[in-house]
């Protein structure tokens, strides 16, 4: 029997990049207030101490720099982990990580790779505002070259680095800011290492799949409690993959359950749950029994205002109605 | 291949009963004629046919209760070459609700909304989904396809139930009066003439071809219904529809409670004593509950007579999707002014109802005058 052990999500992010630069001497990592900050959300607490200036590097404010400079060293043979505060600020790295990170080895004939991993929190709900709030891993699922993790638990947030850093090619890693705090048991030990593709079944069920990621799993949760109260039996598919997504798990689900519901806190116009639903249209088209809803974010930048900020992102309530709705209850 | 469905034979019908197929596979079919009878909240209809053919296939078993719109059978018209296959003779299905799957592809029915997934699996299990009960949003799913919403009743007797006669009548009143904003337009009419007329005619008539004061009213409504043809139609798909032809409802009340307004085509062109005819048979069936299916569907103004119960005045309540209805009162002597002289006549209050979306209460006043003139000279209908 496995011994568990009380964790946070942050601890589990923690740890993992510990645990990686303790087995694999080219691990580094470099961000804004990394080192003697700890991290703009405390992951890296700590490390500084232990492995010194050089592995634990704060950078300038200077998201295309020091991106590059990340690019670069995996170019080198090192084995970069770059920390972007919020997924906002990425833009300001778009460039490195899309025209570079991403095309090189096709840019190269395959001579060169980029073994890099980019850490970056995403999301809404602490009131910080359009500017540090938005979700925008769909942009980055968008491109071929990356690969995109979502890590929504506990073990995906401890065990999904060692093995991107594992990945020849980048590795784009969204963390939820609202996971953090998130306490509950990983393994105590033993590998601990997490596959970077493929989706879970994080609740079986067999009358409506919820198909969702990241911050939103929680929430998917949470509502399929609530319905199966009513007797509907919701299946909730955590994609951890955004990139490349795991088409088999969605659409083996939604021939089961014949009904899809997908959660999304991207807004609604060209997101990841429209690539879904595309993909469940062309894949399981014949199996649905209700068109396929999204609860996405509102179209609009993320507000300040805690009750604005609710009501622009995907919550329980909506979920709820959306299944629901599918179910025609 | 033309497929026979299940009428809908009035505003407030959604299903039926079959409960006799009065032909079967490989009878020849002319237009008009009687095919089956269905058991419907206003008794037994006969349901004619609207196609020359033959009667290739049945689809729907004796006391099957199906929603409107269902396929019933399938007809070969006259030009089609025969069936290869053999003709099955009525099919005996597990689950009455349902009919078996169409020997042909059912035509696409606009409207009708059915999930893929319902699709696939009604045709796993064989199930015809014209046959299916949607639900209340009016979307046929799995859940419809898998779990009946509608058990089939047991075979009602041939009649009239009134309780559900009662719910019809309630159905189609209330949405009556739900949807349709009336307006009242009344006329007295004195009706001398006419009852003196009628008397001379009647006293040289056997008994049996006696007219009724309301063979007369019928059909000088209808002469009157000519000349202000707002007033006769329908009302579908939010738009007024005229129609040539006059073909009046008129409302029979039952023994019990209840009343039908099957439809007495053309009274205009007919002689009293062919309206007379068709007026006994009318109430005849209505009584037996053996009306036609086109007599349920096709009025297109309706005639309510309340004259025999000494009622004066009758303020109608329009049975959709028509646009009008008439009112006739008792006719009865009153004190009455003619020629500035006060005298005894016989006079009668006639009242349209009319649908204000389709017509205009100027167009029933037009009406009632032409009525009034119309019933002045008896002799010429």
């Amino acid at each position: 029997m496995s011994v568990l052990r009380k964790v946070t999500y942050r601890d589990a992010v923690r740890e993992a990049i510990q645990d990686a630069m303790h087995r694999d001497a080219s691990v580094f990592l470099m961000g804004e207030d990394v080192g003697r900050y700890g991290g703009a959300y405390g992951c890296s607490k700590g490390l500084l101490a232990e492995f010194g200036e050089d592995r634990i590097r704060d950078t300038p404010l200077a998201e295309a720099g020091f991106t590059g400079a990340g690019i670069g060293a995996a170019l080198g043979g090192m084995r970069p982990i770059v920390e972007i505060m919020t997924v906002n600020f990425s833009l300001l790295a778009l460039d490195q990580i899309v025209n570079t990170a991403a095309a090189i080895r096709h840019m190269s004939g395959g001579q060169f790779s980029v073994p890099l991993v980019i850490r970056m929190a995403t999301g809404a709900g602490r009131q910080l505002a359009a500017q540090h709030s938005h979700s925008l891993e769909n942009w980055y699922a968008h491109v071929p070259g990356i690969k995109v993790v979502a890590p929504a638990t506990l073990a995906d947030a401890r065990g999904m680095l060692w093995t991107a850093l594992q990945d020849p090619d980048p590795v784009v890693m969204f963390e939820h800011a609202m996971l953090y705090n998130d306490e509950g048991e990983i393994a105590a030990e033993g590998d601990l290492s997490m596959p970077i593709e493929g989706a879970a079944i994080r609740r079986p069920g067999t009358d409506c799949s919820i198909i969702t990621y990241g911050g939103s799993l929680k929430k998917a949760l949470a509502a399929a409690a609530e319905l199966a109260g009513e007797n509907f039996n919701c299946e909730v598919i955590d994609l951890r993959a955004l990139r490349p997504l795991d088409g088999k798990t969605i659409l083996a689900s939604v021939e089961k359950t014949h009904r899809a519901v997908i959660v999304d806190e991207g807004w609604r116009t060209g997101s990841l749950a429209a690539e879904i639903s595309a993909l469940i249209m062309e894949g399981a088209f014949f199996a649905l029994d209700a068109p396929v809803a999204r609860v996405c974010s509102a179209e609009v930048p993320i507000p300040y205002a805690r009750h604005l900020e609710i009501s622009a992102t995907p919550q329980v309530a909506g979920i709820i109605t959306a299944v629901r709705g599918v179910l025609r209850r | 291949m033309t497929a026979f469905r299940m009428p809908s034979l009035g505003a407030d019908m959604d299903e039926g009963t079959l409960v006799e197929w009065i032909k079967k596979p490989g009878d020849q079919l002319k237009r008009g004629d009687i095919i089956a009878v269905v058991e419907t909240q206003k008794g037994a209809i006969e349901i004619e046919v609207f196609h020359d053919g033959v009667l290739e296939a049945i689809h729907v078993k004796t006391g099957s209760r199906v929603p409107v719109g269902e396929v019933l059978a399938t007809i070969r018209t006259a030009e089609e070459p025969e069936s290869a296959q053999p003709v099955p003779p009525e099919v005996v299905t597990q689950k009455p609700v349902y009919a078996p799957p169409a020997q042909v592809a059912a035509p696409f029915t606009p409207g009708l909304k059915i999930t893929p997934a319902a699709s696939s699996r009604a045709k796993e299990l064989g199930i015809d989904v014209q046959s299916v009960f949607p639900g209340q949003d009016g979307i046929i799913g799995l859940k419809e396809i898998e779990v009946p919403s509608v058990p089939a009743k047991p075979k009602a007797s041939r009649g009239i139930n009134l309780d559900e006669m009662r719910n019809a009548i309630a159905a189609a009143m209330a949405r009556s009066k739900r949807e349709i904003p009336h307006y009242y337009v009344s006329s007295i009419i004195d009706m001398t003439a006419m009852m003196e007329w009628l008397a001379t005619e009647n006293a040289r008539r056997t008994v049996s071809d006696r007219l009724l004061a309301a063979v007369p009213i019928i059909k000088a409504c209808a002469l009157g219904l000519q000349q202000v043809p707002e007033l006769n139609g329908h009302f579908l798909d939010d738009r007024p529809l005229r129609i040539a032809e006059v073909k009046m409802g008129i409302g029979i009340a039952l023994r019990g409670g209840g009343l039908i307004a099957p439809a007495l085509a053309l009274p205009d062109r007919l002689s009293l004593t062919e309206i007379m005819q068709r007026l006994s048979d009318l109430v005849a069936r209505v009584r037996g509950g053996r009306l036609r299916s086109s007599e349920l569907t096709e009025a297109t103004v309706t005639l309510s007579n309340l004259g025999d119960n000494s009622a004066d005045m009758v303020l109608p309540v329009i049975y959709p999707p028509q646009v009008a209805i008439i009112g006739v009162g008792q006719i009865d002597a009153r004190p009455w002014v003619v020629d500035g002289t006060l005298a005894s006549r016989k006079i009668a209050t006639f009242a349209v109802a009319g649908d204000h979306r389709a017509n205009d209460g100027r167009s029933a006043a037009r009406f009632l005058r032409l009525l009034g003139e119309i019933l002045q000279k008896p002799e010429m209908l």
